[in-house]
């Protein structure tokens, strides 16, 4: 009889499969670790606060009811720069998707200004709309157009030429073909996009409040710094960390509710 | 309402893809246009609905549409073309929006064509869920919605597979026999020329011209039951498009 044996299993891993609470738990865990190192003191005070000193000044935060100023200022800015630049950005970048001439007029001048960081541009910004409110949106805006006209003309261009086809053989308008054939077919990408804008809205949000504001969770942060406060400085990073999760899950949202036909 | 076409002609840059194409399709007919890969059948088509404009030549429609027709030079495509964010309704329903019909309607004539698939059940599902017969059914669906004269169907069975390929061609006869409908059907598979043309022009290789046009005069609904007789016929058209076939097949592409 010949010699038999199994013929060996080679297909494991290389797959992703979701485990549940490991996520949290790791968060746990090294919030955990931090407290202990600040309290048994390997972990300097003055270098890193503990976790629960974070905790203190957050909660002295809310009792002293500067919570909502600054985060009203914040998301005050955040939400019009944000919501001006994207729509500004969706509208530019259909534009460039649909017309020669807007993508032979338009593309070029967004290659070259996308790649600036804006925040390179707030001093401008300041002498041209002063140092109140106007220059801080227009930094976000600024910040969240470009990369939202990228990620629509993008999108645009990947819409199936057949589709489109299909459309004109059905006989139907231009407008009609736009409203109902390519912005569905382009809204992925540009859902993808509104990822990349939040963040960049956030970044430009700190470092414009740095500059000169009164309140706002940057204001916040860069005062806890120069007191060398560092738990309130702590407590308004994971206040920003909050802003950007909660905006990275209404995305979510936005994208299971209008991209379902997806999956 | 027929449809003529007059010496069509078409070229890519210098490249010529149809000489002097010279064809009637007449009302109530199906005619099947094959020929090997690349001799400008799929051109031909998207000339015959307006979606392309050929160099010289042109194409009249005699005759008036039927009562009724929304969309007179209808497309069945190869790759179906639906919306995969909408349902079988709303794919079927965005041919007749811009129509000016109203909700009722519009549901009126969504049920029936369902009906004449045998989709009703699948009414509110997305294209995510059928197979692919069915998505050709819904896009058959879609067309028979506006009520054409003269359906152009591109190859429209070649992205199924053997046995869905069957059932659907029993079922385009069935459609057929039941209320006759025109069709430019072009397709590069023998086998549903002979089963669904009345009329079968046979194309040359680039640049495109018509060969051979061979009429079948054995009604459709009698065909299934005489395979002989197809094989036959299935033959004679191979014979003439072998030697093309084969030189086709060793050309280099230019796309």
């Amino acid at each position: 009889m010949p010699d038999q044996h199994h013929v060996p299993f080679r297909g494991k891993g290389f797959t992703p499969k979701p485990m549940g609470i490991v996520g949290p738990l790791v968060f746990v865990a090294i919030i955990a670790f931090w407290e202990f190192g600040s309290r048994s003191g390997f972990i300097s005070a003055l270098v890193l606060p503990a976790p629960s000193e974070a905790l203190e000044a957050f909660i002295q935060l809310v009792n002293s009811g500067m919570l909502w100023k600054h985060l009203s200022a914040s998301l005050y800015r955040l939400l019009i720069g944000w919501t001006c630049g994207t729509v500004l950005g969706v509208v530019v970048g259909v534009m460039i998707g649909l017309s020669s001439l807007a993508r032979e007029t338009l593309s070029p001048i967004v290659s070259a200004i996308f790649p600036i960081p804006k925040i390179a541009l707030l001093p401008l910004f300041i002498i041209w709309f002063g140092i109140g409110e106007g220059s801080k949106i227009a930094t976000i805006l600024f910040g969240t157009f470009f990369p939202t006209v990228i990620a629509t003309y993008g999108g645009v261009d990947n819409v199936d030429r057949s589709l489109i086809r299909m459309g004109q053989s059905f006989g139907l308008s231009w407008s009609s073909i736009v409203r109902k054939i390519i912005l569905p077919g382009a809204l992925p990408a540009i859902l993808s996009g509104f990822r990349i804008s939040t963040s960049i809205a956030i970044v430009l949000l700190v470092a414009a409040e740095m500059i000169g504001a009164e309140y706002g969770v940057g204001a916040y942060i860069l005062l806890a710094g120069s007191l060398m406060e560092t738990g309130q400085l702590i407590a308004g990073v994971a206040i920003l960390s909050a802003i950007g999760l909660t905006m990275s899950w209404l995305i979510g949202k936005a994208e299971k509710h209008f991209l379902d036909w997806r999956t | 309402m027929d449809l003529h076409l007059n010496n069509i002609s078409h070229f890519y840059e210098d490249l010529e893809v149809l000489e002097d194409i010279s064809l009637d399709i007449p009302s109530g007919q199906i005619v099947c246009i094959i020929g090997p890969s690349g001799c400008g059948k799929s051109t031909l088509l998207r000339i015959i609905g307006g979606l392309e404009r050929p160099d010289s030549g042109e194409i009249l429609q005699v005759g008036a549409p039927p009562e009724g027709c929304l969309n007179p030079l209808t497309y069945i495509f190869q790759d179906f073309a639906l919306l995969p964010w909408r349902s079988v309704e709303g794919n079927i329903s965005l041919a007749l929006e811009d129509h000016g019909i109203g909700k009722s309607d519009r549901n009126e004539i969504i049920s029936d064509v369902l009906a004449r698939t045998k989709l009703s059940e699948f009414r509110k599902a997305f294209p995510r869920q059928l197979s692919g017969g069915m998505k050709q059914r819904v896009a058959i669906a879609r067309a028979l919605s506006v009520n054409p004269a003269v359906m152009l169907m591109d190859e429209p069975l070649s992205a199924l597979d053997g046995q869905t390929r069957e059932l659907l061609m029993d079922d385009l006869i069935d459609l057929w026999t039941r209320e006759k409908f025109t069709a430019c059907y072009v397709t590069h598979n023998l086998a549903e020329a002979v089963a669904f043309g009345h009329r079968i022009v046979v194309m040359s290789r680039r640049p495109g011209k018509i060969r051979e046009i061979v009429d079948i005069d054995m009604p459709l609904s009698e065909r299934r039951g005489n395979p002989a007789k197809l094989e036959a016929l299935q033959k004679q058209l191979w014979n003439l498009m072998r030697e093309e076939a084969i030189a086709a097949d060793k050309e280099l592409t230019h796309a």
